[in-house]
């Protein structure tokens, strides 16, 4: 069974399909992987057997917002899982559980992937990057203070995605029209409605950044 | 108190008028400790301005505390196990298994008449209740019937299957049609209860209930068979809604924390103080002993009004563990048990004159909330537009289903959705502009200047014939309007106080669900005391602090801000009351402005706000203010809960194209003007009416829960299937403010959540039949729906 999936032309990209939670939680206890562990290169996993991991805590190191950090998991923990629980950062969060939503957005090497649908075994030596990593400490990236700027939120339980999809948008793509910011967050739901002052945020942060 | 406070109500000359019509001045007599007049919204430093959200910070960095996000030392893990049968008896219940399981602090079992959790009680009792046959009825296909909490949340998962149910089926039924039909599997045998507030307002208590009908609910005035009968026109329609889910982002969430010295609750709610005072009658705990916080809210729309039977649940396994215990809805769980906007049935007959007066008005409704009551239409039909002779009766039918609760403009949402296609279709009957025709059958003055606004922007004059584009792909123009009440709560109250060191804080048990009501009273305060609204903290969302109004019902605006605004004029009284003598002036010679108190008579007599401050003789001053009547009385109050004499409108316009091959329907852009009395933050308002106009959008095009009428299972509980809009559906909205000024309390606010989605799907689908010349009365007005349209019209 292979849990990762990399797209040709898209490093790091992750396919939310790639991984299902088990339907019965009882028995997830096991995983069995052929890349991604931490230390262990996709090559070098290629060409090896299946290893076998759990159902017991499996020690794993995540580069997450600059930092290094050990971590014991169940192979069934879920990324989201492990930056809300065990690491406390709890600006990603949880709606849907199984990737329609996009509130549990993080970045990968600086791609937007649903953390909720991403094994945290799979993450392997990728940086993570959280709405709690986006800016220095005490810093806004642009992107956070246009949303502030421009009321792009209201009850802000989608926000920390929508603003980490929309600063990897930046990333990529300096200066997006509005369809391409619409396109960066087409998988977001925001019930509150804050799309249109989004968009105008993610606009004005790339005019700002252009001077 | 303010140190100042005079006895007698005063005469007091209040801004009146809509400030893009005309001003007046209107005299009203005010209580004494009230604040002075505001003047318009131009004259003001802060109210009326797009001011920052207060805590956008906290939000764009992830830093601000959900309930999911609490984390307490030895805290549990709840879940619910539910019911796989849409009706069945519970013969047994064993939770001998999960008891004994590793890791397993408690197990609760879920009773009630409603199909659980009307009360939680412990294993033991609930297996032995059962065994007396006490726990009767699974109601529908998913309740909640045992609880566990468990060292994590994994552990609690795995031990809640360990329990053994033994269902007997039963007969069920899913489908308002099927269950109105005469021999239908009866929902409830008997109903307890028979008052409340239901999904969709009021309940009427003493109705009879036939099968799984319950009514009729009836109203009216004049003679409506007459009107209709004289009537020069009449217009005759049946409308069909269907069940919308709220789909919070954030799931309903509760951490329970039960100790021997009281209880504390974090829970993702929209009423502090009411689950307060739910958890102390519960569990028979004193107000003093419950303390219920939410610091920020993940959206509830109406969903998230009471404690619920998850609460009650969590609570009850804290107590029963003696340990912290977080219980939040995986996202199935919410779609298919966290309430929804009931699905309804409506015909709708309209009489008029030839010059469009309406003559009579009879509506004929049923509705279904599932288990619960109140499905009804709402009040916009009664009371919108002029019409001396109306009647209507309503039926709740029950069905198989999770209860519906209240969601954003109960009622009148699926109410307006009939009755503004019905003017619609009168208006092309008498060959009136339905602009024109509402302009003499609506007597707002409110709503006649948002028509004005909106029909400028939306280019009405543009509007063609209906149906008479050539080519596959039509545009149409059309256009509907809201209706609902300003609501405010008199059990409102908030404090405000000024520390030594001149800081301010405000402080009241309201919660800020993502209105941005924190902003609203940061800017309140700091205008009243001459500071930014940055300088005030808000503290909020915590019922140790005064007991603030709920955040439903469009009420929250209305009925805080005027009792945050007297409270800051009272402490700034006390405060000039130390600054008078060292200023060598009196207290009614001073003003506070830009950080300064100052002599109005001259104003090099001045000091700072915070030096008058490091004068306080005591660490703080305080004033605690509560919500007083408006000062032309209310309509109507019941309890705590008062109607204000004015009214809350809104217009919506909309411009869509509709592919008359493919059915799909694109909204290209939508107007939307609204009142709410004085605005107190354009900004906020705006955003919420983007919300509410995309909840509109959704209700129209896409959205729909589906219950499967084999199996009793509802198939879209997600958020891929169940279709909400995203930013590709949302068009470009245009969102104008009037700003109505009635002089009726110290901010003169009134609230503006649920207007904002009430005009929405009617003005869609007036223009759908204006692109089309084929009218839509069921929702969703989705690509299958579009053509079968076609086709039949065709046909």
């Amino acid at each position: 069974m292979r849990l990762s999936v990399d797209i040709p032309g898209s490093r790091g990209w992750l396919s939310r399909r790639s991984f299902l939670k088990g339907t019965s939680a009882a028995t997830a206890g096991m995983a069995v992987l052929e890349s991604a562990l931490a230390g262990v290169g996709e090559a070098a996993a290629a060409a090896s057997e299946p290893q076998v991991f759990g159902p017991d805590a499996v020690p794993i190191t995540l580069r997450v917002n600059g930092a290094t950090l050990a971590v014991a998991v169940e192979p069934r923990t879920t990324l989201a899982e492990v930056l809300r629980g065990p690491l406390n950062l709890t600006g990603t969060k949880v709606a849907c559980d199984r990737g329609a939503c996009s509130a549990c957005t993080v970045l990968l090497d600086g791609a937007p992937v649903a953390s909720c649908s991403m094994l945290a075994l799979d993450v392997g030596e990728r940086a993570v990057t959280t709405i709690e990593g986006l800016a220095g400490a005490g810093a806004l990236h642009p992107v956070q203070a246009a949303f502030i700027e421009h009321d792009a939120l209201q009850c802000g339980f989608c926000t920390p995605g929508m603003v980490l999809s929309c600063a990897a948008l930046l990333e990529r793509n300096p200066q997006p029209t509005a369809e391409d910011v619409k396109a960066a967050i087409s998988g977001h739901f925001c019930r509150c409605g804050s799309y249109p002052h989004v968009v105008d945020a993610v606009l004005a942060a790339a005019q700002a950044r252009r001077g | 108190m303010a140190t100042d406070r005079q006895d007698s109500p005063r005469h007091e000359k209040l801004v009146a008028g809509i400030a893009s019509v005309s001003l007046t001045e209107i005299e009203r007599t005010v209580p004494a400790d009230e604040a002075p007049p505001l003047p318009p919204n131009a004259q003001l430093r802060l109210i009326g301005k797009s001011v920052p959200r207060w805590n956008g910070r906290e939000k764009v960095t992830g830093a601000v505390r959900f309930t999911a996000d609490i984390q307490l030392p030895g805290m549990l893990h709840a879940r619910l196990l539910r019911a796989p049968l849409p009706h069945a008896r519970i013969r047994s219940i064993d939770t001998s298994a999960a008891e004994r399981y590793p890791g397993v602090r408690a197990v609760q079992v879920l009773l009630g008449p409603k199909g659980g959790g009307t009360t939680s009680v412990s294993a033991e009792e609930g297996v032995e209740a059962t065994r007396r046959n006490v726990q009767p009825i699974a109601l529908y296909a998913g309740v909640a019937v045992a609880a566990v909490a468990a060292v994590s949340a994994q552990v609690a998962d795995e031990a809640v299957r360990l329990i053994k149910v033994d269902y007997e089926p039963l007969p069920f039924v899913v489908d308002m049609d099927d269950a109105r039909a005469p021999r239908a599997p009866v929902v409830f045998e008997t109903l307890d209860v028979q008052s409340g507030f239901g999904a969709g307002g009021l309940v009427t208590s003493g109705l009879s209930l036939k099968g799984n009908v319950r009514g009729p609910a009836t109203d009216g005035r004049g003679d409506s068979a007459a009107g209709l009968a004289a009537a020069d026109v009449v217009v005759e329609s049946e409308y069909r809604t269907q069940v919308q889910s709220h789909c919070c982002l954030e799931p309903h969430g509760i951490v329970a924390d039960w100790r021997a010295d009281g209880l504390t609750v974090y829970i993702s709610t929209q009423f502090t103080a009411g689950v307060r005072a739910e958890l102390a009658r519960a569990f028979g705990l004193p107000l003093s002993r419950v303390r219920v916080i939410v610091d920020a809210m993940g959206g509830g729309f109406g969903s998230k009004s009471t404690l619920g039977y998850y609460g009650r649940a969590a609570v009850a396994l804290s107590r029963q563990a003696g340990a912290p215990v977080r219980l939040v809805l995986e996202r199935h769980e919410e779609q298919i048990d966290s309430g929804y906007r009931p699905a309804t049935w409506q015909r709708l007959r309209i009489g008029a004159r030839r010059d469009g007066t309406l003559a009579a008005m009879s509506l004929l409704s049923y509705g279904t909330a599932g288990t619960a009551l109140g499905a009804g239409v709402g009040n916009i039909a009664s009371r919108m537009y002029t019409c001396a002779n109306f009647d209507e009766s309503h039926y709740d039918v029950f069905i198989n289903a999770g209860a519906g609760c209240a969601m954003r403009g109960p009622g009148n949402v699926p109410g307006a959705f009939a009755l503004e296609q019905a003017i619609d279709e009168l208006a092309d009957k008498l060959g009136l502009d339905p602009v024109v025709l509402r302009d003499r059958i609506d007597l707002s003055p409110a709503r006649r200047e948002e028509r004005r606004i909106g029909a400028d922007l939306i280019g009405w004059s543009r509007r063609h014939a209906p149906g008479v584009e050539a080519g596959p792909i039509k545009t149409g123009l059309g256009m509907a309007q809201s209706f609902w009440a300003a609501n405010v709560q008199v059990n409102a109250a908030c404090e405000v106080r000024i520390l030594r060191d001149g800081s301010v804080e405000i402080r009241s048990s309201v919660q800020d669900i993502g209105t941005g009501i924190g902003t609203v009273l940061a800017q309140v305060v700091a205008e009243e005391l001459g500071l930014r609204a940055e300088d005030i903290s808000v503290r909020i969302g915590d019922t140790d602090f005064p007991a603030g109004p709920p955040s439903y019902g469009s009420r929250t605006t209305a009925s805080i801000t005027p009792p945050a605004r007297n409270a800051a004029h009272q402490v700034c009284r006390q405060l000039f009351a130390l600054a008078a003598p060292l200023l060598g002036t009196t207290v009614d010679d001073l003003q506070a402005r830009d950080g300064r108190i100052a002599s109005r008579s001259d104003p090099t007599h001045a000091m700072t706000f915070r030096e008058a401050a490091a004068h306080m003789r005591t660490e703080q001053i305080v004033a605690l203010a509560s919500r007083a009547d408006d000062y032309d009385g209310f309509r109507a109050r019941t309890g705590d809960a008062a109607t204000a004499l004015t009214d809350l409108g809104g217009v919506h316009f909309a411009v869509v194209t509709v592919d008359t091959e493919t059915g799909l329907v694109r909204i290209e852009r939508l107007v939307a003007v609204h009142d709410c009395g004085r605005p107190m933050n354009p900004a906020q308002i705006e955003s919420q009416v983007h919300g509410g106009v995309l909840q509109g959008l959704g209700y129209a095009l896409l959205e729909e829960r589906i219950l499967d009428r084999q199996t009793g299972h509802m198939v879209n509980a997600n958020l891929e299937q169940y279709k909400l809009p995203g930013a590709h559906e949302t068009p470009r909205i245009d969102v104008r403010l009037i700003e109505n000024y009635q002089g009726f309390s110290a901010t003169d606010a009134y609230g503006m959540a649920e207007p904002a989605s009430i005009a929405t799907a009617p003005a869609i689908a007036n223009a759908i039949y204006n692109a089309l010349g084929v009218r839509l009365r069921a929702l969703p007005m989705n690509r299958a729906a579009i053509l079968a349209a076609l086709a039949a019209g065709r046909g």
